[in-house]
């Protein structure tokens, strides 16, 4: 087959594509695979390290302009975040050059006719073939992903127990206390001093905790969030944790993350809920067990 | 070999009317309540330009906010009611009001009536060779249905509590309890954000006029020989738009009448029971879904982005071969990807809602078929390459808007992969990042398009040039200032800067991305000041104001878009760590004032010396065809008369046959020519093109 010097170029660039971005792909699945060890295993052993010493563990440092990791889920989708951005970038970069290149070797010169064909065939299934792939893969690699982090059947069975519910423009946050069972609560009872509207008297929620725009968990477990929101739609966002979750009036939605770093957090909330939507921010702090459990006993209600 | 009379007197050809009818009667029918599709083409374009000139003020008070949170707002801030009675600053009120209304102003009365009313409206007739729409009078009252539209709109920013201030999306319950209990409109209750609702299922039903009539139109009155597949291809994006817009926008017209009922009627369609708002609860019995009204908005609203794309995409496919002097590449490719792209946005709306709540299953699903949407948008990108590949290309204004179209473009659409990708969309959703991707297709795609769609048809619709010089200025300077404003979206998104949000210095960890904020509105201020020497282009060309005053006005718009660079370069120079010279000047520090004052300065004398250079000369007469363009609407005398062709045109070949081997003497080869000496006739009906 005989290829014209700007058909073997083309070829070039696809071919370079590819192999660049098997050569990212390669390259992020070999890191990945060195640092991923089961989740509990290096949890326990990072508390090990961090509690002898006394120092933090980081998983990895803050890369370009990511936020630091600091659960199990952020290198996981920081991992596919630069894999699309190799991918996109490439293709950026190519697109571009060639745009420009043609722009200025094809500009009008006098006595020079334009070239005269309609299309290639070849070509138009070749640009829709290699994208494809590449997107199937990318939808592939995803998934997995998003299967890890958000099926239920992927979840945890233990883990620490927290409700998050959000209002205009706090974070309430309860935890199980001792008895790991949470209080009834009544809707018709929410008020401004009661606002998760606990039942009075309720024998499993006397030992709950309550706080507002606090958020204790402890480094060596996972957390498993019921979040709900008391009026409008607000999105309990944890940058650093790569989580994410839109809290809706009306729903209890169940889910779960597992920090890898020990230390003060910020709670963002990043869904547009009214006026006071820019300052609700909350605070979560990971402690190592120990000081999570005095935590607990300090706040533990009086009896 | 059959003739043309005998071709439009065939039993099953379509029906031409031979005769014309008479011209309108008087002032008020030929300017205001029109029939003719190239005059509401124009009273669309003048409402979207005012509208777009509102929109992009609401944008910069935003980014000033943003950029200088709690500070005093200039000019403004001493004159809006809400702002004198903060002191002078904006209060979080109002940067709830003015993000919503940024977003609703600039797609519902911005990019959608620019795109489809405007050009929809003046391309579709004059392109398939008829004389108007099938229905005229559909027509006119598809643009005075949105004029109500926008006068509430309008209005709702003078009614008690202010307009609608849940976002452009409008998500109850927060659109449900905004503006509850205040006596609003002349007491009625009704507030801004009723008005939203009434405005927008005004203009919902503008569109669906719109798309009727589009339909109908392409589907039955092209002229003998105009096959589907010889439509120029602006005109084939227009027909999917409008098979989009009929499908999608009952949708989002339930939705927005069950709101208005829920807040009004007692209803609950969104709203679960037990709602608290601020201690007390909402009457509303519940029972109600929250994500119904997601599910139904997006149903709409993610077609709707289709509809903001595809007719640019259409009209560059139109450009791109006129000032490359080649036929498109992969003529079929580019209409059946857009046929492609329609069908598979019916089945992607879920993506809006990957963090929402809905059952993770569904995440799974609407990722495949987002993923898979980016393919009809990467064959396009590579079609448009191909049409410049080989090609002899000319520089003209409308040429760079259709190039900076498809470099922007791809940009756009690669970003969207990273959102496609569910797991990553759980860190940058509702951050900057979907931002930045919403201005790259939206203002790198659909404005650079409507810029290119403008100054290509000026002519056509008044009959005069724009100014060259001055177009490519205001190009230039709008390319480099808007990638300045919106290319920092992605960086200050993947650092977890949240949307909506009135003040980002309260969070510590986006303090560090403050400078890119103050960076990013100062590129914006610049963007805003380009589009003045676009305004005095247009209307300096329409009353062809061709004095020393006008010239002067020009130079001096251009230049001071130059100069204002200045703040821009320094923050940048100042960023590579080079300090050159402290200097405050007009309230704008300056680190790096050596480097970039002069730098600003000798932009500026650049500038302004090339205006005059080029004895700026505002709508000189155009001529039929300046283009040397091969579609039907250029071979009619320049502004189009008002029955558009006096002899229905008979078409012999596509519109695309540039540099024509059958024609050495010329480079184009217009659609009602034949190709070779001896014409032959196509079939009628769906027979191939060339």
């Amino acid at each position: 087959m005989k290829l014209s010097r700007s058909n073997k170029l083309i070829w070039a660039f696809f071919v370079l594509a590819i192999f660049w971005s098997c050569a990212a792909f390669a390259q992020t699945t070999e890191t990945a695979a060195s640092t991923a060890k089961p989740a509990a295993e290096q949890t326990t052993a990072a508390a090990a390290v961090a509690s002898a010493s006394g120092m933090k563990q980081f998983v990895r440092p803050t890369n370009w302009w990511l936020p630091a990791s600091a659960s199990t889920f952020a290198p996981e989708i920081d991992r596919i975040f630069y894999l699309i951005l190799w991918v996109t970038g490439i293709v950026f970069v190519i697109v571009e050059v060639m745009l420009v290149y043609f722009l200025i070797k094809y500009r009008a010169k006098p006595g020079v006719r334009a070239k005269y064909l309609h299309g290639n065939h070849k070509l138009e299934l070749i640009w829709t073939a290699v994208p494809s792939f590449i997107l199937i893969v990318l939808a592939l690699m995803s998934q997995i992903t998003w299967a890890s982090v958000r099926y239920p059947t992927h979840a945890p069975t233990n883990g620490m127990k927290v409700e998050v519910m959000g209002e205009q423009f706090a974070w309430n946050v309860r935890f199980a206390g001792p008895d790991g069972k949470f209080g009834r609560t009544d809707a018709s009872k929410m008020s401004s001093e009661n606002p998760w509207g606990r039942v009075e008297g309720d024998a499993d929620g006397k030992d709950d905790i309550i706080t507002i725009n606090d958020l204790h968990i402890p480094s060596d477990q996972p957390c498993k969030l019921l979040l709900t929101s008391k009026d409008v739609i607000h999105s309990f966002f944890l940058p650093e944790f790569r989580f994410k979750q839109d809290a809706v009036p009306g729903l209890g939605i169940n889910v779960w993350f597992q920090p890898t770093m020990e230390g003060e957090f910020e709670i963002a909330c990043a869904e547009f809920c009214g006026l006071g939507h820019y300052r609700m921010r909350g605070n979560l702090t990971v402690d190592s067990p120990a000081k999570f459990q005095e935590w607990l006993k300090a706040n533990a209600p009086s009896q | 070999m059959t003739t043309y009379q005998e071709v439009i007197h065939k039993p099953d050809a379509p029906h031409h009317e031979d005769h014309i009818h008479p011209p309108p009667s008087n002032w008020f029918t030929h300017y205001v309540f029109s029939q003719d599709h190239k005059m509401i083409a124009k009273q669309f374009l003048f409402t979207a330009l005012g509208f777009f000139v509102l929109g992009g003020v609401l944008a910069l008070l935003m980014r000033w906010q943003l950029a200088w949170p709690g500070s005093v707002i200039p000019i403004l801030g001493s004159h809006v009611q809400g702002f004198k009675d903060a002191g002078g600053i904006m209060p979080p009120e109002a940067y709830a009001y003015i993000f919503s209304q940024h977003g609703t102003i600039m797609i519902f009365f911005v990019i959608i009536p620019m795109l489809v009313g405007v050009f929809g409206n003046f391309l579709i007739p004059l392109q398939i060779g008829c004389r108007d729409m099938a229905f005229p009078l559909l027509n006119a009252l598809s643009y005075w249905c949105i004029v109500p539209g926008a006068v509430i709109m309008m209005a709702s920013f003078f009614i008690d509590g202010g307009p609608g201030a849940a976002g452009w999306t409008g998500y109850p319950p927060i659109s449900r309890i905004n503006g509850l209990g205040l006596a609003g409109f002349m007491g009625t209750g009704l507030t801004g954000q009723d008005f939203w609702i009434i405005s927008l299922l005004f203009v919902g039903f503008s569109s669906l006029m719109g798309a009727i009539n589009y339909i109908t139109t392409i589907l039955n009155m092209r002229a003998p020989g105009m096959t589907m597949h010889r439509m120029p291809l602006a005109v084939w994006t227009l027909l999917v738009t409008s098979v989009l817009t009929l499908m999608a926008i009952p949708s989002v017209t339930g939705a927005l009448v069950m709101l208005l009922l829920d807040r009004h009627a007692g209803t609950s369609f969104f709203l679960p029971a037990n709602e608290v708002i601020s201690g007390e609860h909402l009457p509303n019995t519940g029972g109600g879904q929250v994500l119904l009204w997601q599910h139904l908005f997006w149903f709409y609203s993610h077609p709707a982005v289709y509809i903001m794309i595809l007719p640019g995409m259409g009209m560059v496919s139109d450009i791109l071969p006129v000032f490359a002097r080649k036929p498109v590449f992969g003529y079929r490719a580019i209409a059946y990807s857009s046929i492609g792209i329609a069908s598979l946005g019916f089945v992607v709306w879920g993506h809006h809602m990957f963090q929402s709540g809905m059952n993770p299953k569904l995440g799974t699903t609407f990722m495949i078929g987002t993923m898979f949407i980016a393919v009809p948008s990467a064959i396009k990108t590579f079609n448009w390459l191909g049409t410049l590949w080989g090609g002899s290309i000319r520089f003209t204004v409308p040429m760079l808007n259709a190039i900076a179209f498809v470099a922007m473009f791809a940009i756009g659409g690669l970003s969207g992969i990273f959102m496609a990708s569910t797991p990553v969309d759980i860190f940058i959703h509702d951050t900057y990042f979907i931002v930045a991707h919403i201005h790259y297709v939206l203002f790198g795609g659909s404005v650079f398009a409507i810029f290119a769609g403008i100054t290509y048809w000026y002519p056509k619709m008044f009959g005069k040039m724009m100014n060259e010089p001055l177009g490519k200025v205001h190009f230039w300077l709008t390319l480099i200032a808007y990638n300045c404003t919106f290319f920092p979206m992605h960086i200050v998104g993947a650092g977890g800067m949240m949307r909506r949000i009135y003040d980002p210095t309260q969070y510590a960890h986006l303090r560090h991305l403050q400078p890119l904020n103050v960076f990013m509105t100062e590129a914006a201020l610049i963007l805003g000041i380009a589009q003045v020497c676009f305004a005095l282009n247009f209307f300096f060309s329409l009353f062809r104001f061709n004095n020393v005053i006008g010239r002067v006005l020009a130079i001096v718009a251009g230049a001071f878009g130059a100069l204002a660079y200045a703040p821009l370069i320094d923050m940048v120079v100042a960023g590579l760590g080079i300090h050159a010279g402290h200097a405050t000047i007009l309230g704008i520090q300056f680190e790096a004032a050596g480097i970039a004052i002069p730098l600003g300065l000798v932009a500026a004398a650049w500038t302004a010396w090339y205006l005059v250079r080029s004895k700026l000369s505002f709508g000189a007469a155009s001529g039929d065809n300046p283009w040397q363009a091969n579609t039907l609407e250029w071979q009619i005398p320049s502004p189009a008369p008002y029955y558009n062709y006096e002899k229905i045109p008979l078409v012999y070949h596509g519109p695309y046959e540039y540099s024509s081997p059958h024609d050495v003497n010329s480079d184009y080869l217009p659609q009602n020519s034949p190709m070779d000496a001896a014409p032959r006739l196509a079939e009628i009906g769906d027979a191939v093109g060339p």
